[in-house]
């Protein structure tokens, strides 16, 4: 195991109020794999990865990080950790090649050592090209893939990415998926914070759902998918909402049924409920709506993807947090 | 040794980034030469008045030197606050970076732009002021620079990482560094002062600073100012890197 930790908890003082930011994390990430914590802003992700990183102390909890105690050996999980933040790690009148140097030398590499890890490095991201000029001249991806690459400068065994493509356009991000994937073939494990569920879909192994400063799920995303049996379908109506989540919710192949709040704009409310066999579902469900008089405004049929897992899980969307 | 090393590359690193804007290294000696030309022959007819028994431009000159090293010490916090935002150290904080090289490889480098700049008002105070400079003084009185300068800079470091933004830490420096500008007898000495305003300005280390830096300029290399000038900044300089080292290592941005 690369990171084990038994109810990591962070409380931080704020004007005299005291805030649990995470409270009492248990999480176990293996060699070799990218882990992903997805959640909504503000549920404790970064604060957990602050930790697990030597910035912050927890206030509570044990962990051991690559194999050494987090409280009592900092200095060996330094060496053996790279850290992206979610500001990146460079800024103004200096220039890649030098930031890179420095940061070799800073783990202990001879002046050297350090120049020829860098010049592989610039060649790993693209970045010869750039190798020279000030990083204030850098677009906002090739300034990522310079974060990225200082924080493999020394070839950590756990690489740590915070929210690593906020802020990046979708072609920059393709390319960022790509890099991590990469990382992952050349045997880094990875552990990064998202809140964007197709990423945490596509580019992770395992995956924890926070909320809250608390763990509500963790797996693979197939198996978190699976947990939400079978089909959702989400049925729009603009009145009678109540009658239909009666009727629907008696049919032997609805498992679960909830109607949202009506939409502010259109007055639509949600039905969302899991059945069996979506497919053939459908035709039933429009029937016995037609039945009652009442007349849908929208209908959606898809396979439960992780924000249904963090609906079950939470009670709210993931999506429409942002 | 690994400190040592630390510190090192530390401080090549905020050299580096000094060097590249070389501007600001002039921009700091506008100011005091301001002073020195629109506000120092204010002075001339004092020459030989009290306060003044060692001519008017030998007494103001010396006093310069320190404000500047007071104010363009002072103010380097500001620096910092731009990298922390931009992540630079949080991303050294998770290197096993020592905690202490952090802090006095940059403020070192406050010092050294310092140095420079108090070397370069000396040799052209001294022409505008008519002085004849006394370089064994002169040198120790760079002692006193270096103190004060290091002490200032981690000072501002240490502030800047509490507050984390510019729009407070500006207030909170110029309160403080005002009245210590005006208590430690630059202007005007502080011979011409109160009993009481005296009284006060004997807690004021840089009212010793200045004291020691004339008494040096003059070649009095015995003057109790001196070594009362190296042991107040000297024992500052040690508590306040101690407490922004602290600062440095718990930093949360």
């Amino acid at each position: 195991m690369l990171i084990e930790t038994k109810g990591l908890k962070k409380t931080f003082k704020s004007r005299g109020k005291e805030v649990e930011a995470v409270r009492g994390v248990d999480l176990a990430v293996k060699e070799g794999e990218v882990f992903g914590l997805l959640g909504p802003n503000g549920a404790g992700k970064t604060t957990t990865m602050r930790m697990l990183s030597t910035l912050i102390e927890p206030t509570d909890g044990v962990a051991r990080v690559c194999g050494h105690d987090l409280a009592k050996n900092q200095a060996a999980v330094r060496r053996d950790i790279g850290y992206v933040g979610q500001e990146g790690g460079t800024w103004g009148e200096v220039t890649a090649r030098d930031e890179l140097v420095l940061q070799g030398r800073l783990y202990g590499m001879s002046k050297k050592r350090a120049a020829a890890r860098a010049v592989e490095v610039l060649g790993a991201f693209q970045l010869e090209e750039y190798a020279d000029r000030n990083v204030k001249t850098y677009s906002g991806g090739q300034k990522r893939r310079l974060d990225i690459a200082l924080g493999i400068m020394h070839e950590p065994k756990l690489l740590f990415l915070d929210e690593p493509t906020t802020g990046l356009d979708p072609q920059s991000r393709a390319h960022m998926w790509d890099e991590v994937r990469a990382l992952r073939e050349r045997g880094t494990a990875i552990f990064l914070t998202t809140h964007y569920l197709d990423e945490a879909d596509a580019l992770c192994d395992r995956l924890a759902i926070i909320d809250h400063g608390e763990i509500v799920a963790e797996g693979t995303p197939l198996d978190l998918k699976k947990e939400v049996a079978g089909d959702v379908v989400a049925i729009g109506v603009t009145d009678g909402a109540a009658a239909a989540v009666e009727l629907l919710g008696g049919k032997d192949f609805v498992r679960e049924i909830e109607a949202g709040a009506p939409d502010p704009a259109t007055g639509v409310a949600l039905l969302r409920m899991y059945v069996d066999d979506g497919a053939a579902a459908l035709p039933e469900l429009l029937r016995s709506l037609d039945g009652k008089d009442i007349a849908p405004a929208s209908i959606e049929l898809h396979r439960p993807s992780l924000d249904d897992v963090f609906l079950k899980q939470t009670g709210r969307s993931l999506r429409e947090e942002h | 040794m690994k400190a040592f090393r630390d510190t090192w590359l530390v401080y090549a690193r905020a050299m580096t980034l000094n060097l590249k804007q070389p501007v600001w290294l002039v921009v700091m000696l506008i100011q005091p030469l301001y002073f020195l030309i629109f506000f120092a022959p204010l002075l001339n007819g004092l020459d030989g008045a009290p306060g003044f028994e060692a001519g008017a431009m030998e007494t103001f000159v010396p006093g310069l030197i320190i404000m500047m090293a007071l104010f363009g010490s002072t103010f380097v916090g500001f620096g910092l606050i731009a990298e922390l935002r931009a992540g630079v150290i949080e991303r050294m904080r998770v290197t096993p970076v020592s905690r202490a090289a952090l802090l006095i490889g940059r403020t070192l480098a406050t010092v050294t732009t310092t140095l420079i700049q108090a070397l370069l008002l000396v040799v052209l105070a001294a022409p505008i002021g008519g002085l004849t400079i006394y370089w064994p003084g002169v040198f120790l009185m760079f002692g006193i620079i270096i103190l004060t300068s290091f002490m200032l800079g981690a000072l501002s470091y240490g502030v800047a990482i509490v507050l984390k933004s510019e729009d407070t830490l500006a207030p909170v420096l110029n309160t403080f560094v005002q009245p210590i500008m005006l208590l430690s007898g630059i202007m005007l000495p502080m011979a011409l002062a109160p009993a009481w305003l005296q009284s006060v300005a004997d807690f004021n280390p840089f009212y010793y600073a200045v004291e020691a830096a004339r008494s040096l300029f003059e070649g009095d290399m015995g003057a109790n100012a001196i070594w009362q000038a190296a042991a107040y900044i000297g024992a500052l300089a040690v508590l306040l890197v101690w407490w922004a080292t602290r600062k440095f290592a718990r930093a949360v941005a």
